[in-house]
C-alpha cells in the first residue's frame, strides 16, 4: 500500500493511494493562492488599475517583460489572466487512475485538470450536494475569470526572471506549473463523469474493495471516505467538523479502527474560533450599518454563506436594522439558494425537522419571499441596479478579490471610510487579497470562519479513532527542530508525513483474501482437533474467480487416468514404531525387523525388499515398484500417524 | 440448506393491507404494515396474533420496513406500534416519513369522525409512532444490527417510494413495494442494480396488463375531460392527496395553458398547498426534468388550479374537481359523487386501482345503482371512465425488473390470484426460475445455497495464480487449490501447509516413498533424463516439469537418473505421501517404458 501526495496546499488536498493493484485518487483540490500574485480582473474596466505604473526590475532591460508587471503601493503584480496551481501531474499517470473519491466541494476544483485531456478512464464518486454545489463553485469561478475586463492575456516572461523580482513574487512556488483555468466545455465534461453516491452507500470498486462516503459534518454533502476490504480498512478524513452547523453531523463510528487514517484539510485559521468570529462579524456589520455605511462580504456562493445569512438577518432584526437589504451577487446565486432548500436529507436534524412541517430547512427562502434578501446574477443586472439601496450588506465573490463582483465593489467603496469589508473565507490572507486596492480608506475586518477541525479537535479525534497508522501532510506535523513551535498533530501511532511529490509506503500488509466456501464443499470436510480451539482439515477446492470475487467449491473428479495434485497432509509427529510394526502385520506385511539407532529407527521388511527409515521429522520408505505393497504400507503408516 | 420463509399477512393473492413476514438467517422482518380499504371491521388490519398469539410482539420482529406512504402499505403502523405494542425499529424513506402521518391523520378523521368508529388510533398515537421511525436515504446501507443490512432503491411509484434490499449473512431478498418502470410527468422510473438476490418479492397489480403508451393514455384522458366540460358537464376525479394527483394536475395545468381554457379546475383538499410543498421540498425525489428546471419554475406552483370549497358542489356549469379519497370509499369525493352521479352530462374518471368493496370498484364493474349504509340509493347515470394512471409496473415492467436484478426465485404479492397465476407461468418459462404466490397466512419456504465466508491465504492464491497464468489461456480450465482448512472461533481460513505449521508451531513430519527402476539405456545419464522429461511432458499436461542435469522434478516428485555411461541406469523416483497419485502414475509410466 502506497500513498502519493500531489498537492502543496494541505487545505486543498490531493492524494493517490495505490492498493490492491488499484490507483485511487483522494480529492483533487485546486490551490488558488497563486491568483494573489495577479492584478484583479474588474468586471467593468477600471481606470485606476489601468493606470498603475509598470514595473521593471532594476538593471534589467528585457523587452519581453514589457507590460507584464505593474506596481501598486510597493507591491508588484502580474497583469495577466490569473493562473491556478493544480495537483502535480508528473508523479502519477492520470490515465492509470481507477477511481477518484471526492470528499467535499471545496476539494474538487481541480477535477477537469485530472480528467480532461489526460486519458483518464476511471470513475469519479461524490455525493449529490458535492456535485451540485461543486458545479456552482466551478461555474462561478469560470464565469468570473472569463468575464473580467482587462487582463492583458498571458504573461509568461516574468516566470523566467523570478530571481530578479521582489518578494512575494520572487517566492512564488513553481509558477511554471501554474495553469489557466479550464474551459467551460472541459468543466461540464468533467462534471458529467461524476457518479452520485449517498452517505453510507457501499460503492464496489472493481470487486477489490468497498468505498463508503460517511458524513463529515463540514458542509452540505461533505464526506469522509472509508475504503474497506475484508481485512483492511483505510479512512480518509478530509474537511471534517465536530461543530454543530447546518450539515449532518460527523459520523465518527465508521472511521474507527482503521489500518491507515489519512488526515487532511484541517482548519486554516487555528487561532480563530468560528463562533466568536460569527459574533464579531454581526457586531462589525451592525456598527457599520448604523453609521450609514455598507458591508461587503467576499464569499463563495454556498457553505458558510447560509449560516451568515441566517445569523446576520436574525442579528439585524434584534438590532433594529430589519430594513437593511441583503444582496447575494453571483451567477449561481439563485440556484445555490434554491438548491440548499431541497437537500433535506443532508442537513442537521434540527433543519430536517422543519421539512416535515413542511417548511424550508434554511430561513433564506423566507427572507427571499419577504423581499429582505435579493439575489442577482451580476452587478449590472437591470433588476438589481434598479433595486439597489444603501446601506446594505452584499455577499459576493470572489474571496481572493481578483475577479468577480467583489472587485468592482471594493474599487467603488475603497475610498469611503464609512463602508466596511469583512473577510470570512479562510482561503486567502486578507491583507494580500487587499494589496492591489491600497491605499484603502474603507474598514477591513478579518473574521475567518473555518469550521473544519482545529488541531486539538483533530488530536482528540485521532485518539478516539485509534488508527494503526496515521498519514498527514507535513504541514500538520510538529515544527522541525529549531523552528518556533506550532500547533500540530501528535499521535502515539506510527505517522507518515507527506509533502508534494512524495510517495510513501504504508504499513498495512495483506496476507488474507476473503472468499466464499460452498455448503457442499463444507459438508465434505471433517476438521479434527489440532489443539484446543483449533480444528483443521486438508481440503481440495475448485477455485472460481469472477469479478475479483473468489469462491471455493467441490473440485470436479479428475479425468480418469491422469494424476492430480492432492490436498496436503499435515502429519505432526513420527509414527510410533511398535504400532507401525503391529499395523504392518495387520496389513499382511509381517516379519518386520526393527533396528534402533540414535536418530531414529529402521524397519526392514526383507520379504518385500522394503526399508522404512523413521526419523523425527521425516519417514522415508524405500520400496520396490509393487503398488499393492505400497498401498498397504501407506495404510499402515497412516493408521499410526497422528495427522490432520 | 438454509431457508427463507415468507408469510403474507396481507397482500397474498390480494391487493390491499400489504404486510409480509420474512424470516431468514434467524431474523424476522415485517415488510409493510398496511390496512385494507375495503373493510371496516378487524379485517382492516393484518392479523398480528399470527406472529405471536399473546405477549409482546417486539421480541418476534427485528424490524419493520415501510415501502411508501399509501395506506394499504403503512395504514396499520400506528396500530401496531401504539396499540399492539411493537417497540422495535421502523424504517422508511424521508418523504414517506414526512407524508405518511398526514395521510394517516386524514384516514383517522374519516374513520372516527365521519363513520364514528371507536377503538381506532388517535392523533397522538400517529405522532408517537412516526417519532419512532428511522428515516433512510436511497442506497444508504443501514445495519439494523450486526447481521441485518437493508438498502433502499428508487421505486418511482409515488414520492419517496422505495424498494428494499435486505441481507442477512449470505442470503438476500429484494422487496419491491409498489413500483413503476416507466417515468411519468413527475417521477422517475424504478431502478435497481444487478444485486442477484436469492428472492425477489414483487407486486403484481398489473400482472396481465401491458399498458399502451403513456402518451396515448394522457391524450385520451385530456380528450375526455375536454369533451365533457365543453358540454357543460362536471368532471370528478377521485384521487389520493399525494401522488397521482400531482401528476394529473401537471397534465391538466399544461393542457389548460396550451388550449387557453377557462373552465375552473379545483383541487379539493385542505392539503393541496401542503402536499405541493412536500413535492417542492423533496424535489430530489422527482424526475430529472423537474429537478433541472425547479430553480426557474417550480412545477408544483399551479396557476389554473384553485382550491375547492364545499359550496361549489352545487355551482352550475362545467368544472373539473380533484377530490380525495381515490377509491370513492368515504369523504369528499364520495359526497360529490352522490350529488353528481344522477346526471348524464357528468363524468367520473377513476385514475387508479380500486380495492374490492369500495364504491369505486362497484361502479367500475358497471353498477348502475349504489346503495349506502343508511339505505340511501344513488343512481349512476354519469359516465364512468377508468384510466389506468396508477403508477404500477405492468407485466413488461415486472419482467424488466427481474431481468435487472437477476433473482434466483420470485414471489408474487399484491395482485389478484388469477392474474398472478398467468404471470407466474410466464416468469417460470422465460427465466427458468421458481416463482411462488402464497395466499394470506400461507408460508412459503425457499431453499438457498449455503455460502460460508472464508479467509484464503494470499500466498496460496498467488501460487495458484502463477501456475494458472503460466499455462496457455483457456477459460474452461479448472482451477484447483489445495490447502488446509482451519476452524478457529467459528471462523474459517484456508492456509498453505507451511503457513499452517508456522501458525500452530509444529514441525511437519514428511513421509516420502522412493522406488527404483532399472533402465537399459546407453549414453550419459543427462541424455536419459532428457528423454524421460520429453515423455513426461507428453503425458503430464498442465504440470510444471523442471529439469536440472539428471534430476527431474514435478511438484514434490523427484526423479534422479544414476549410472555409468554405457550401462544400466538406476532411476530413482521419490515422492511425498500427499503426491501418491502423481508419484505412482510416474512410477507406473517408467515401469511400462522399461518393459
Amino acid at each position: 500500500m502506497k500513498l502519493y501526495c500531489l498537492s502543496n496546499d494541505a487545505a486543498k488536498p490531493c492524494f493517490v493511494l495505490s492498493f490492491k493493484e488499484l490507483l485511487i485518487m483522494l480529492d483533487c483540490g485546486l490551490s488558488a493562492h497563486s491568483v494573489l500574485n495577479f492584478l484583479p480582473l474588474p468586471p467593468v474596466p477600471s481606470t485606476r488599475l489601468a493606470s498603475l505604473p509598470n514595473y521593471t526590475p532594476p538593471h534589467l532591460n528585457d523587452p519581453l517583460l514589457e507590460g507584464e508587471l505593474k506596481e501598486c503601493c510597493g507591491r508588484v503584480f502580474v497583469d495577466s489572466i490569473p493562473e491556478f496551481c493544480p495537483p502535480l501531474d508528473k508523479v502519477v499517470d492520470f490515465s492509470q487512475l481507477d477511481v477518484i473519491l471526492i470528499s467535499n466541494y471545496t476539494c474538487m476544483m481541480a477535477l477537469p485538470f485530472i480528467t480532461e485531456d489526460t486519458g483518464f478512464k476511471g470513475q469519479v464518486y461524490a455525493t449529490e450536494p458535492t456535485l451540485q454545489i461543486g458545479r456552482f463553485y466551478l461555474e462561478e469561478l469560470a464565469e468570473w475569470v472569463s468575464g473580467g475586463a482587462g487582463g492583458a492575456g498571458a504573461a509568461r516572461r516574468w516566470k523566467e526572471l523570478l530571481h530578479v523580482l521582489p518578494a512575494p513574487l520572487a517566492l512564488a512556488a513553481r509558477p511554471r506549473s501554474w495553469r489557466r483555468l479550464f474551459s467551460a466545455a472541459a468543466l461540464s465534461r468533467a462534471l458529467a463523469r461524476v457518479r452520485v453516491v449517498g452517505y453510507d452507500e457501499r460503492v464496489d470498486v472493481y470487486g477489490a474493495l468497498d468505498a463508503t462516503a460517511v458524513s463529515s459534518g463540514f458542509c452540505l454533502g461533505s464526506a469522509n471516505w472509508v475504503l474497506r476490504s475484508a481485512h483492511e480498512k483505510v479512512a480518509y478524513v478530509s474537511g471534517s467538523s465536530t461543530l454543530t452547523t447546518h450539515p449532518r453531523p460527523i459520523n465518527q463510528a465508521a472511521l474507527r479502527g482503521a489500518d491507515v487514517l489519512v488526515l487532511a484539510a484541517l482548519t486554516q485559521t487555528p487561532a480563530h474560533n468560528p463562533d466568536h468570529m460569527l459574533g464579531d462579524l454581526c457586531v462589525h456589520a451592525t456598527v457599520t450599518l448604523r453609521a450609514g455605511g455598507s458591508v461587503l462580504c467576499p464569499v463563495y456562493p454556498s457553505g458558510v454563506l447560509y449560516d451568515l445569512l441566517e445569523c446576520l438577518s436574525a442579528h439585524l432584526d434584534t438590532a433594529g436594522l430589519a430594513g437593511v437589504p441583503l444582496y447575494v451577487v453571483s451567477p449561481v446565486a439563485d440556484s445555490s439558494l434554491a438548491y440548499s432548500n431541497i437537500l433535506a436529507e443532508w442537513v442537521s436534524v434540527g433543519k430536517q425537522a422543519r421539512v416535515y412541517l413542511p417548511e424550508e430547512p434554511f430561513p433564506h427562502a423566507a427572507l427571499v419571499r419577504a423581499g429582505r434578501l435579493k439575489h442577482a446574477r451580476s452587478l449590472h443586472d437591470d433588476a438589481f441596479s434598479a433595486d439597489f439601496r444603501q446601506p446594505c450588506v452584499v455577499f459576493c465573490g470572489h474571496p481572493s478579490l481578483r475577479f468577480g463582483a467583489a472587485v468592482h465593489l471594493v474599487e467603488l467603496w475603497a475610498s469611503n471610510p464609512a463602508h466596511a469589508i469583512i473577510f470570512t473565507e479562510p482561503d486567502f490572507p486578507y491583507l494580500d487579497a487587499l494589496a492591489p486596492f491600497q491605499p484603502l480608506a474603507m474598514k477591513a475586518f478579518h473574521c475567518p470562519i473555518d469550521t473544519s477541525l482545529n488541531y486539538s479537535q483533530a488530536n482528540k479525534l485521532v485518539r478516539e479513532l485509534r488508527p494503526r497508522e496515521l498519514a498527514l501532510p507535513e504541514q500538520y506535523a510538529a515544527a522541525p527542530g529549531g523552528a518556533a513551535p506550532r500547533p500540530h498533530i501528535a499521535a502515539d501511532v506510527p505517522t507518515v508525513l507527506l509533502r508534494r511529490g512524495a510517495a510513501r509506503a504504508l504499513g498495512a500488509r495483506r496476507s488474507m483474501a476473503r472468499a466464499t466456501l460452498s455448503g457442499a464443499l463444507a459438508a465434505r470436510v471433517a476438521p479434527r482437533d489440532v489443539r484446543a480451539g483449533l480444528r483443521a482439515a486438508p481440503i481440495q477446492a475448485a477455485l472460481r474467480v469472477r469479478d475479483r470475487r473468489v469462491s471455493l467449491d467441490v473440485a470436479p473428479p479428475a479425468a480418469p487416468g491422469a494424476p492430480r495434485a492432492q490436498a496436503p497432509r499435515l502429519d505432526c509427529s513420527a509414527p510410533d514404531v511398535d504400532a507401525l510394526v503391529h499395523a504392518l502385520g495387520r496389513e499382511g506385511l509381517p516379519d518386520a525387523r526393527v533396528e534402533r539407532s540414535s536418530d531414529g529407527c529402521i524397519v526392514h521388511l526383507p520379504r518385500h525388499d522394503t526399508l522404512v527409515h523413521v526419523e523425527r521429522h521425516a519417514t522415508h520408505v524405500f520400496c520396490q515398484g509393487d503398488a499393492a505393497v505400497r498401498q498397504a504400507l501407506r495404510r499402515a503408516i497412516a493408521a499410526c500417524l497422528p495427522h490432520v | 440448506m438454509p431457508d427463507i420463509k415468507i408469510t403474507p399477512l396481507g397482500a397474498g393473492q390480494d391487493v390491499g393491507r400489504s404486510c409480509i413476514l420474512l424470516s431468514m438467517g434467524g431474523k424476522n422482518i415485517m415488510l409493510d404494515c398496511g390496512m385494507h380499504m375495503g373493510y371496516n371491521d378487524e379485517r382492516r388490519f393484518p392479523d398480528f396474533s399470527y406472529i405471536v398469539p399473546e405477549g409482546p410482539i417486539t421480541s418476534q420482529i427485528d424490524c419493520v420496513i415501510i415501502s411508501h406512504f399509501h395506506l394499504d402499505h403503512c395504514g396499520a403502523l400506528p396500530y401496531m406500534s401504539e396499540m399492539v405494542g411493537y417497540t422495535g425499529p421502523i424504517y422508511m424513506t424521508h418523504p414517506t416519513k414526512a407524508i405518511a402521518p398526514i395521510l394517516l391523520e386524514d384516514m383517522r378523521k374519516v374513520a372516527v369522525e365521519r363513520k364514528g368508529e371507536s377503538n381506532f388510533f388517535t392523533s397522538q398515537m400517529i405522532k408517537d409512532c412516526i417519532k419512532k421511525v428511522t428515516a433512510v436515504t436511497l442506497h444508504q446501507s443501514v445495519m439494523v444490527d450486526n447481521e441485518l443490512e437493508i438498502k433502499a432503491y428508487y421505486a418511482g411509484h409515488v414520492l419517496g417510494a422505495a424498494m428494499f434490499w435486505i441481507r442477512v449473512g449470505s442470503q438476500s431478498v429484494v422487496y419491491t413495494g409498489d413500483y413503476n418502470m416507466t417515468p411519468d410527468r413527475h417521477l422517475g422510473a424504478a431502478w435497481i442494480d444487478k444485486c442477484r438476490p436469492d428472492l425477489l418479492i414483487t407486486e403484481s397489480t398489473y400482472a396481465t396488463t401491458i399498458r399502451d403508451s403513456k402518451r396515448c393514455r394522457e391524450r385520451d384522458f385530456l380528450k375526455k375531460v375536454h369533451e365533457c366540460v365543453e358540454k357543460g358537464g362536471k368532471v370528478l376525479i377521485p384521487v389520493f392527496a399525494l401522488g397521482r394527483a400531482q401528476e394529473l394536475c401537471i397534465l391538466l395545468e399544461t393542457y389548460w395553458e396550451r388550449m387557453n381554457l377557462k373552465y375552473p379546475v379545483y383541487f379539493a383538499l385542505g392539503l393541496t398547498e401542503k402536499a405541493n410543498n412536500y413535492y417542492k421540498m423533496f424535489i430530489t425525489w422527482t424526475n430529472q426534468k423537474i429537478r433541472k428546471t425547479f430553480v426557474q419554475r417550480n412545477m408544483f406552483d399551479f396557476k389554473h388550479i384553485k382550491p375547492f370549497d364545499k359550496s361549489y358542489i352545487d355551482n352550475p356549469g362545467a368544472m373539473v374537481v380533484f377530490a380525495t379519497p381515490g377509491m370513492l370509499h368515504a369523504g369528499l369525493s364520495l359526497n360529490i359523487f352522490k350529488k353528481w352521479a344522477p346526471y348524464e352530462q357528468n363524468m367520473v374518471i377513476m385514475p387508479g386501482f380500486c380495492v374490492q368493496g369500495t364504491v369505486g370498484h362497484k361502479i367500475l364493474n358497471g353498477a348502475k345503482k349504489v346503495e349506502f349504509e343508511n339505505r340511501q340509493v344513488v343512481e349512476v347515470k354519469m359516465a364512468v371512465e377508468y384510466m389506468s394512471f396508477s403508477a404500477h409496473a405492468d407485466a413488461k415492467g415486472i419482467m424488466q425488473l427481474i431481468q435487472y436484478c437477476e433473482p434466483k426465485n420470485v414471489l408474487l404479492v399484491h395482485g389478484e390470484a388469477q392474474k398472478m397465476e398467468f404471470l407466474k407461468d410466464k416468469i417460470e418459462k422465460e427465466f427458468k426460475i421458481n416463482c411462488y404466490m402464497p395466499a394470506n397466512g400461507e408460508t412459503c419456504t425457499i431453499n438457498t445455497p449455503t455460502k460460508i465466508p472464508i479467509d484464503v491465504s494470499l500466498r496460496l492464491l498467488k501460487a495458484e495464480a502463477v501456475r494458472y497464468n503460466a499455462q496457455p489461456p483457456d477459460p474452461k480450465r479448472r482451477r484447483v487449490v489445495n490447502g488446509i482448512l482451519c476452524v478457529r472461533d467459528n471462523r474459517l481460513s484456508l492456509l498453505d501447509i507451511d503457513e499452517m505449521c508456522d501458525e500452530i508451531g509444529i514441525n511437519r513430519h514428511i513421509i516420502r516413498f522412493t522406488s527404483t527402476v532399472r533402465f537399459e539405456d546407453p549414453g550419459p545419464s543427462v541424455k536419459t533424463a532428457e528423454k524421460l522429461k520429453t515423455l513426461l511432458s507428453e503425458k503430464l499436461e498442465g504440470w510444471t516439469i523442471t529439469i536440472s542435469e539428471a534430476n527431474i522434478s514435478v511438484e514434490s516428485v523427484l526423479i534422479k537418473v544414476e549410472g555409468e555411461e554405457d550401462s544400466t541406469k538406476n532411476i530413482y523416483v521419490s515422492w511425498t505421501n500427499q503426491d501418491e497419485d502423481l508419484g505412482s502414475y510416474i512410477l507406473g509410466l517408467l515401469q511400462s517404458m522399461v518393459q
